[in-house]
């Protein structure tokens, strides 16, 4: 069982208290954007996803915890967590993450 | 003492018998003995059939890995256990073990005539038969290989035993408890850490119990092992797991451990843990589960008698039996002949070594020869004899012809060794292939774990007590004085001068795959070692190839002409070891398998009678019969009385969410279609919630309880999504709101009232509300007390008639009710389930997200463009709704079905056809969602999803059913019941 740091609970909780919550950096477009999408536009905004091997951006939630949402690095191969942080922070680059990585 | 045991020798206690039987017999061994030491104690070496051919076989080795001694053990009703390694159980008195897929029994066995046929059984055979006609598998070949071939049977009874479940942390865990694990242990234990030791044995020690004369720091290995194993248990930190298996490696440490607590105890009570499963948490996990000697493939191999050299030292050393008297080692391996030296010097006759290797070391043959054993050197086995035990082998020197037959009535076979890496591979740490020795090392870790001494391929007890201290952080270097290990060579087939065809050589035991088999594979195509495993069964059965494995990648690897590590090896999954399904159970069986919620008011409709149905995880009354009422017949009566007088229902399950804050309708604007901005306070409203692609995710009424507080409603099974929902976007999308959200499900016990008489019966328990009709209109919500409690009360009905829901604070729900059913006897008061509430709503033709709805319905499709704001600008769902298909002709539209025989109820999720008389398949129109009989109605009314429907009123379409009837009906709008809605306004 994966151990999962909650950047809100700022602690290490076991993987059953999360559930996984799809790709982050998402943006849901506002009203005017919506209306001004095409259908193939609005289409890939709500099913198309990046099927990344590697580290991958994605969304997280500590439901039986905090209830929070948050977002993750990790990586789809080795399935470790690379970096935990809240949702509004930006998409980190890669340079970023490669940072992370060599810190562990 | 039989002929075959050596007093004073092992870890067995010479003076305390213990019978047992096996098949029947009665045997007696010592204790301290395993199943399969007892036998071969009684000279029995023939304990199982092999799984395809059925031929004879004894064990091969003498632990976890053994792949031919499977037995049953019975311990009385339900509690048979199949499939159990005879190597590893330990004997108590009175224990009932019998051998496994024989019939009618060992030493005769029908089945044995697959094997005379087994041309007909090569590799594949079972793909191929797949590909026989149908009609033979099922009548001739299934029923015939399920009678003949198998393992030991299913148990069929429940079983009693009891079984644990728990967590485990330490800093770290070592797996296994041979010298390696043993000296890191006790470098560990120095410091101020949690360690657990895990050994799959009753006896910590591993190759200690058996190596031959081993010095440690100047005093024999025996004497090392007692005074550390004091040491260890003295520990306060140190946690010594015995007869635990260590099966699984999990993300980050996470450790699975099945630990075996009394089924080598007599009598073992039912109650008492018979296993454990530990999900152990560690900070380092340290393997040192050593190597497994690796069998040779040649003709004759798999007769009982033939063995691993270290399975046939291990029986001496361990519990001082003998495996015959007269033994033949095979080998390509020195290792073997310090095995076989310690053999001889305990009194059994070595008649010769038989090494296929072109040159032997001088100093090997020189102790053989002073020991007066024969070695032939560059010669291999070529055949064996015997029908139910080895009687003898004849040795072929490939390079002068010469053939020899020498008699012995045990074999003992070495092809090196294989470093245990299951575990290792399970935590996702890479391997390498090791060519100067032929086998697959650790390389790079994934985990913060490491691999000591033989699983690392570094043999020797010296090697393996220094590199155990290593690991445990310890610094001692230990000086062992033992016989060198040497080396040994690869072979992937062995010379004979016997055609293939006319010979069995086995590389995988238990599931019968030889050489052969694999070489066929690979002629058929096969490249992929995962696909040859597959197509060949090899490594597949209960041991796991821990024997097989790597023989096979030598022999497809040459028949591929590869290299072998560009063949691959197969992966390694969980469980190492067979582990049984009542450690993974744990006590999470019978009322404690799933959670099972309920209402407060539950227990008095059990009290009453009344028939259950789940509903997700909750249970809710179904119905409530009288006097021997069948359904049909309660519920007729529970419609009836409640659209004539009064019903009463626990509709508590209902989900519950209080949104909470200033933005609290603005929020409410975007969760759902309709708008929330103008609703009064105490007003409420049917909301309809969409998913971001458009289609129906959940429905419920809500009501405004204050300018910031709604009091929201969902669909029973929906609460827990809705809620995630609801906090998804509220926390990612808009988090500028201020907005609470809080689960208030199990806050409220909830009562609906419905039918004329319904405010008849609350009027005299209502304070601070003003009841009538002018004051609280259909659809409101007003604070109060009922029945001197707090309640919230809603005018809002769900089956058409004037209809109350009662909120009061869950724990007061039971006594609420109590009064108001008291109160309402004099209107003759009827209690209903669910069944009675979905025919009511049923006839009004509400409908019920997930039944009438599944996840491909819009608002359109369901009749219920009205709720879908076409003033707000955003809501979840609203661009999808305009998507080109979603608001195309011929979409599946939800409409009512009247059948044309009033009588029939047509049968949810029945297909529904234009034109019966078509040919099959049918062009499928769509659906049945719903469907009952109506009492209130006398007849059945239905809903269903249906291609265009809106535009096929008054059509009739058909239901064909399976035997031949179809049923007609008219499409009509799905409302059935007073669609003025004249009945709510009952004053
Ligand atoms: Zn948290």
């Amino acid at each position: 069982m994966m151990l999962i740091h909650c950047p809100h609970c700022d602690e290490k909780r076991p993987e059953v208290e999360f559930a996984y919550a799809g790709e982050a950096h998402i943006v849901r477009p506002n009203a005017e954007q919506q209306q001004a999408m095409s259908d193939a536009k609005w289409s890939e905004f709500l099913f198309i996803r990046d099927n990344v091997r590697g580290e991958h951006c994605e969304r997280w939630w500590h439901a039986n915890g905090c209830n929070m949402f948050f977002n993750a690095v990790r990586n789809t191969v080795t399935d470790k967590f690379i970096k935990t942080y809240k949702i509004g922070q930006k998409r980190p680059t890669q340079a970023q993450i490669q940072k992370w990585k060599s810190a562990k | 003492m039989s002929d075959f045991r050596r007093q004073n020798r092992g870890n067995v206690d010479n003076n305390t018998k213990v019978n047992f039987t096996f098949d029947g017999k009665t045997y007696s061994g010592l204790k301290g003995d395993t199943v399969a030491s007892a036998l071969l104690a009684s000279g029995v070496h023939l304990m199982g059939r092999s799984f395809k051919y059925h031929r004879p076989r004894g064990p091969v080795g003498a632990g976890f890995e053994e792949p031919n001694a499977l037995v049953t053990v019975h311990r009385g009703k339900g509690r048979m256990t199949p499939n159990l390694r005879a190597t590893t159980l330990e004997i108590y008195e009175g224990m009932d073990v019998r051998s496994q897929n024989k019939w009618p029994n060992l030493k005769f066995d029908i089945g044995g005539f697959n094997n005379i046929f087994s041309p007909l059984f090569p590799a594949g055979f079972y793909n191929k038969t797949f590909m026989w006609p149908k009609s033979f598998w099922d009548k001739v070949y299934e029923p015939f290989i399920r009678n003949a071939a198998g393992l030991g049977p299913a148990p069929k009874e429940v079983d009693p035993d009891v079984y644990g479940s728990c967590y485990g942390h330490c800093e770290v865990l070592i797996v296994g408890a041979g010298p390696s694990g043993l000296a890191a242990a006790l470098a560990a234990a120095k410091k101020d850490q949690r360690v657990i030791l895990v050994d799959e044995n009753a006896r910590l020690g591993g190759s200690l119990l058996s190596s031959g004369e081993v010095a440690i720091d100047g005093k024999p290995a025996s004497e090392w092992l007692t005074k550390t194993i004091m040491t260890l248990e003295a520990a306060k930190n140190v946690r010594i797991m015995r007869r635990t298996s260590a099966f699984g490696y999990y993300h980050d440490n996470f450790v699975a451990l099945a630990e075996r607590i009394t089924d080598h105890i007599p009598n073992a009570q039912i109650g008492q843990v018979r296993e454990v499963m530990h999900r152990i948490h560690a900070g380092q996990v340290i393997l040192a589960q050593g190597a497994i000697e690796r069998p040779l493939v040649f003709n004759g191999n798999d007769r009982p008698g033939v063995m691993l050299a270290s399975a046939a030292q291990s029986y001496m050393g361990r519990y001082g039996v003998a495996v015959g008297k007269e033994v033949i080692a095979f080998t390509s391996h020195d290792s073997v002949y310090g095995a076989v030296f310690d053999l001889a010097d305990s009194n059994i006759r070595v008649g010769a070594i038989v090494d296929a290797r072109a040159s032997v070391s001088k100093d090997l043959l020189a102790m053989a020869q002073a020991k007066g054993i024969d070695v032939h050197v560059g010669s291999v086995i070529s055949k064996t004899t015997g029908k139910t035990r080895i009687n003898s082998a004849e040795v072929y020197n490939p390079a002068t012809g010469q053939k020899t037959k020498i008699k012995c009535d045990a074999l003992l076979m070495s092809g090196g060794w294989t470093p245990s890496l299951h575990l290792w591979s399970q935590s996702k740490g890479s391997i390498k292939w090791d060519v100067e020795t032929g086998v697959y090392l650790p390389d790079v870790a994934n985990e913060n774990c490491v691999c000591i001494a033989a699983c690392n391929g570094d043999f020797g007890v010296e090697t393996a007590l220094n590199a155990g201290s290593k690991a445990g952080g310890g610094r001692k270097k230990y000086d062992v004085t033992e016989a060198e290990w040497g080396s040994g060579e690869i072979f992937d087939q062995l010379p004979n001068y016997i055609t293939p065809k006319k010979t069995k050589a086995f590389v995988d035991f238990q599931n019968d795959v030889t050489n052969k088999d694999i070489i066929l594979a690979v002629q058929e195509g096969f490249k992929s070692i995962e696909h040859v495993k597959r197509y060949t069964t090899n490594g597949m059965a209960t041991d796991q190839g821990k024997l097989s494995n790597l023989n096979a990648l030598e022999i497809a690897a040459k028949a591929l002409g590869k290299e072998a590590p560009k063949v691959g090896l197969t992966t390694f999954r969980p469980p190492y070891t067979p582990t049984s399904f009542g450690a993974f159970c744990g006590y999470r069986t019978d009322d404690l398998f799933e959670v099972t919620r309920k209402t407060t008011i539950d227990p008095w409709a059990e009290a009453q009678g009344a028939v259950f149905e789940p509903v997700g995880v909750w249970r809710r009354a179904w119905y409530f019969p009288k006097d021997g009422e069948d359904m049909h017949a309660a519920v007729a009566r529970e419609c009836k009385a409640t659209r004539d007088s009064l019903g009463i229902f626990d509709a508590s399950t209902l989900g519950k969410i209080e949104v909470v804050g200033p933005d609290a309708a603005k929020f409410m604007n975007i969760m759902y279609t309709n708008p929330w901005s103008k609703l009064a306070v105490g007003a409420c409203r049917y909301g309809l919630m969409l998913g971001e692609n458009g289609y129906i995710y959940d429905d419920g009424v809500v009501g405004r309880i204050a300018e910031d507080r709604f009091h929201v409603t969902t669909t029973t099974g929906g609460a827990p999504r809705v809620y995630r929902h609801m906090e998804d976007y509220l926390q990612t999308e808009f988090p500028e709101l201020d907005v609470w959200l809080t689960s208030t499900t199990e806050q409220w016990s909830v009562i609906a009232l419905n039918g004329p008489n319904a405010r008849k019966l609350i009027e005299s328990f209502v304070e601070d509300i003003d009841l009538s009709p002018e004051a609280f209109p259909h659809m409101a919500v007003r604070e109060g007390k009922i029945c001197s409690v707090p309640t919230r009360l809603f005018r809002v009905s769900f089956s058409g008639e004037l209809g109350f829901e009662v909120n009061v604070p869950s724990h007061f729900g039971r006594q609420v009710w109590e009064t108001l059913f008291e109160a309402g006897q004099k209107y003759d008061i009827t209690p209903y389930g669910t069944e009675t509430m979905h025919v009511l709503r049923a006839e009004k033709g509400f409908i019920i997200v997930g039944q009438d709805t599944d996840g491909t319905v819009t608002p359109q499709d369901a009749g219920m463009s009205w709720i879908v704001s076409k003033k707000k600008k955003d809501f979840v769902g609203k661009r999808s709704l305009q998507r080109t298909d979603l608001v195309a002709e011929g979409r599946k539209h939800l409409i009512g079905l009247l059948t044309d025989d009033p009588k029939v109820v047509l049968e949810e999720g029945a297909h529904i056809v234009a034109d019966p008389t078509q040919s099959v398949p049918m062009d499928m129109l769509g659906h049945v969602t719903s469907s009952y009989w109506s009492e209130s109605l006398g007849k059945s009314v239905a809903m269903a999803l249906v291609k265009d429907g809106f535009n096929r009123m008054d059509d009739t379409l058909y239901i064909p059913m399976p035997g031949g009837v179809t049923h007609a009906a008219k499409v009509v709008k799905p409302v059935f019941y007073d669609p003025k809605g004249e009945r709510l306004n009952v004053v």
